[in-house]
């Protein structure tokens, strides 16, 4: 009975010192409150598997009256919102490879007649390559629809024929696959470079190399080098056992996904460079690195559908280089899109670079004050 | 060996501090330094943990910027030119800040990079450094699983590759055996001999009797300043030794003196340090104290550099720590 007496004073010893300590670091005190906080609030709010106002296009060949209540109805079922017109079918697949719209609506001609002979009175072409999205838009195919002007009530089989693009089995796999290269570079990116600088201080590295005549900006270059070869590699693995092993297509050219994967590690470093800016220990680098990744994982369109998301979730999710980037890999891997189509994301990677890289190397000044 | 004396120097000063002050908030850690250090010479800072010396390094190599005061090193305005300063400087820290997971060699090469030695050169400079210290047989040895002896000549020998003309130590024999500090001290002297100029910093006597000229600090001021010789010449107090027994009984008794600056036991023998005012101080003890003294030998003896510390810094407790 003693020695369990003096087995629990020396266990509530440790037991008192590590809460001591754990109060006494206010970021990671922070931490555990901020973390369950703001994720919840984020994610109860942002996270919705029901998919709104999928934005699609619209080629009305018919110009008629009939063709604009049909879009009207659509519109009406809040699944989809109308916000491109096209000339031409062929105009709209293009759209549709460079991600503007997820579908395309087109009205036939003959859209009057096949009304009145109870065929499909259009077609939907769609993305297939988020299956959630094509899941949604499949959903409409027996939308229910009456001019007013039919003989008799429509017994229509299908409201519209659909044309899958880029995945037509819909196997999740071809949609995860590219995505999981933005989660896996974000993971390890992030974390190998928040973790670099704090280590340099925490073992007195720093100290020596800011007395030599070596630059900020050039600790933080050198830093960030390494690592975007170690994450071409980790997307070569990825992708190329993606297409191996689960048949996931890759449509576009290497060149462009290389360009588009170079941008996005270079953005992902320079996060990780400014967390290590702020971070004063390799234990808190690591929180704010998972702090980073969770709504990199479900804001970023990776899991959940970025237009189901309200308009805060997705401002959020725009801030996070994971988004643009998936929408970037998506897009050339599935869709054989090339960089020309994707300027405003890859523009936004190298701005985030550029822009990262500078306050890194202002905040990190080569002093101790 | 230079001899040391700051009014003969007629060209420029390797480093000058006038009214140098440093503030972290309200704490003062470095107040109104004035320093003058002649080229060509080992110059310690000798004080306490935590009295000012780390900072004051750092003010001079401009990784802190003053609150008060300038800075010229080697010409320079600091923290103006620090930049110009880093490639004439080499400076070791405290804790060794070498990359514990790169072999010797491989530290040696990559500061030769950071300071753009040109490729040939530097690979002579490398090898004349693995000799020079010792290091030649563990070259490929990974600077973690070096003895602290080893580290510090690994840790000299990288600050010193570039050839800079000012070393800064801050407390470079911290954590080695008294042999291997012998051995670093000789070191220093040969760097010095060839135009070196060295700060040290340190809280140990022997290696502050051993540089040219020392800056005694306490609480981030500067309390004397001199040769160490001529600082334990000009000690404004005697020095005595009294032997027997109860020697902390007699401290205690000796210690609430008015006259008695500092007592400080020393194996068999007590150590007391008597203010200038008292000519003889043995007489003067045995006249006007013979009940602490009777039965006791006492010698007057040559004040250490430790006396001098003492006297510098402990002795007015009331106005030394203002």
């Amino acid at each position: 009975m003693n020695g369990l007496n003096r087995s629990l004073q020396r266990i509530g010893a440790i037991v008192f010192k590590e809460l001591r300590q754990l109060t006494r670091d206010r970021p990671t005190f922070g931490m555990i409150v901020m973390v369950p906080l703001i994720q919840l609030l984020l994610f109860g709010f942002a996270i919705n598997t029901n998919v709104r106002d999928l934005p699609v296009g619209v080629v009305d060949l018919s110009h008629t009256q009939v063709a604009r209540a049909l879009i009207a109805d659509l519109q009406a079922t809040q699944v989809v919102r109308f916000s491109e017109t096209y000339q031409t079918p062929k105009l709209g697949e293009d759209a549709i490879r460079r991600g503007q719209v997820h579908a395309v609506l087109v009205i036939p001609e003959d859209f009057g007649q096949r009304l009145q002979d109870n065929r499909p009175i259009a077609q939907w072409l769609i993305d297939g390559s988020d299956t959630m999205v094509s899941n949604a838009l499949l959903a409409l195919q027996q939308m229910p629809f009456a001019s007013g002007f039919e003989a008799q009530t429509a017994v229509r089989k299908n409201t519209f024929e659909t044309a899958l693009f880029f995945n037509p089995e819909r196997r999740s796999a071809v949609n995860i696959v590219p995505g999981l290269v933005a989660i896996v570079l974000t993971m390890t990116m992030v974390m190998f470079t928040s973790a670099a600088l704090v280590r340099e201080r925490e073992r007195g590295n720093l100290e020596l190399l800011i007395t030599t005549p070596v630059h900020s900006s050039e600790i933080m270059i050198g830093k960030i080098v390494p690592y975007i070869f170690v994450g071409l590699i980790q997307m070569g693995i990825i992708l190329g056992l993606g297409h191996l092993i689960f048949d996931v297509p890759i449509n576009g050219r290497l060149d462009q996904l290389v360009l588009g994967v170079f941008s996005f590690i270079s953005a992902s470093l320079t996060l990780g460079l400014l967390i290590s800016t702020i971070a004063k220990t390799q234990l808190q680098a690591m929180q704010l690195t998972v702090f980073l990744l969770i709504p990199s994982i479900l804001l970023s369109g990776f899991m959940f559908p970025y237009e189901g998301m309200p308009d805060a979730a997705q401002w959020i999710a725009e801030a996070l280089p994971a988004t643009h980037f998936i929408r970037m890999v998506r897009a050339i891997v599935l869709r054989g899109a090339t960089l020309d189509d994707l300027w405003p994301d890859l523009l936004w990677l190298i701005g985030f670079t550029i822009i990262g890289v500078l306050a890194a190397a202002t905040r990190f000044k080569k002093r101790l004050d | 060996m230079t001899e040391f004396d700051p009014a003969s120097n007629s060209g420029e000063w390797a480093i000058e501090t006038v009214g140098l002050t440093r503030r972290f908030g309200d704490f003062v850690a470095v107040n109104k330094l004035d320093l003058r250090i002649p080229p060509k010479t080992i110059y310690g800072f000798l004080g306490p943990n935590g009295c000012g010396k780390s900072t004051s390094m750092r003010l001079i190599t401009g990784l802190l910027t003053p609150s008060e005061g300038s800075v010229r090193v080697l010409g320079m305005e600091i923290p103006a030119q620090a930049e110009q300063l880093r490639r004439r400087l080499g400076y070791m820290t405290q804790k060794f800040s070498l990359y514990e997971d790169l072999t010797v060699q491989e530290n040696l090469r990559f500061m030769a990079q950071i300071y753009n030695l040109d490729k040939h050169r530097s690979k002579q400079l490398i090898d004349q450094q693995l000799s020079r210290y010792q290091l030649n047989e563990r070259k490929q040895r990974l600077a973690g699983a070096l003895s602290g002896g080893q580290r510090q000549r690994l840790a000299l020998a990288a600050a010193t590759l570039h050839q800079p003309e000012l070393l800064i130590l801050d407390e470079p024999t911290s954590a080695v055996d008294p042999e291997n500090r012998r051995d670093f001290w000789e070191k220093l002297f040969d760097l010095c001999d060839a135009g070196t100029s060295i700060l040290v910093s340190t809280h140990y006597m022997d290696e502050a009797e051993r540089c040219h000229g020392i800056a005694i600090m306490e609480a981030g001021v500067k309390r004397a300043d001199g040769p160490p010789a001529q600082l334990m010449r000009d000690l404004g107090a005697s020095v005595v030794e009294v032997d027997g027994d109860n020697l902390r009984l007699l401290k205690q008794q000796l210690s609430e003196l008015p006259e008695i600056v500092s007592t400080a036991q020393q194996g068999t023998h007590l150590r007391v340090l008597i203010k200038e005012e008292i000519n003889e101080p043995e007489t003067w003890l045995r006249t006007t104290h013979p009940e602490l003294v009777a039965q006791r030998q006492i010698h007057q003896v040559r004040p250490s550099l430790e006396d001098v510390f003492v006297h510098c810094t402990g002795g007015e407790n009331g106005s030394a720590r203002q």
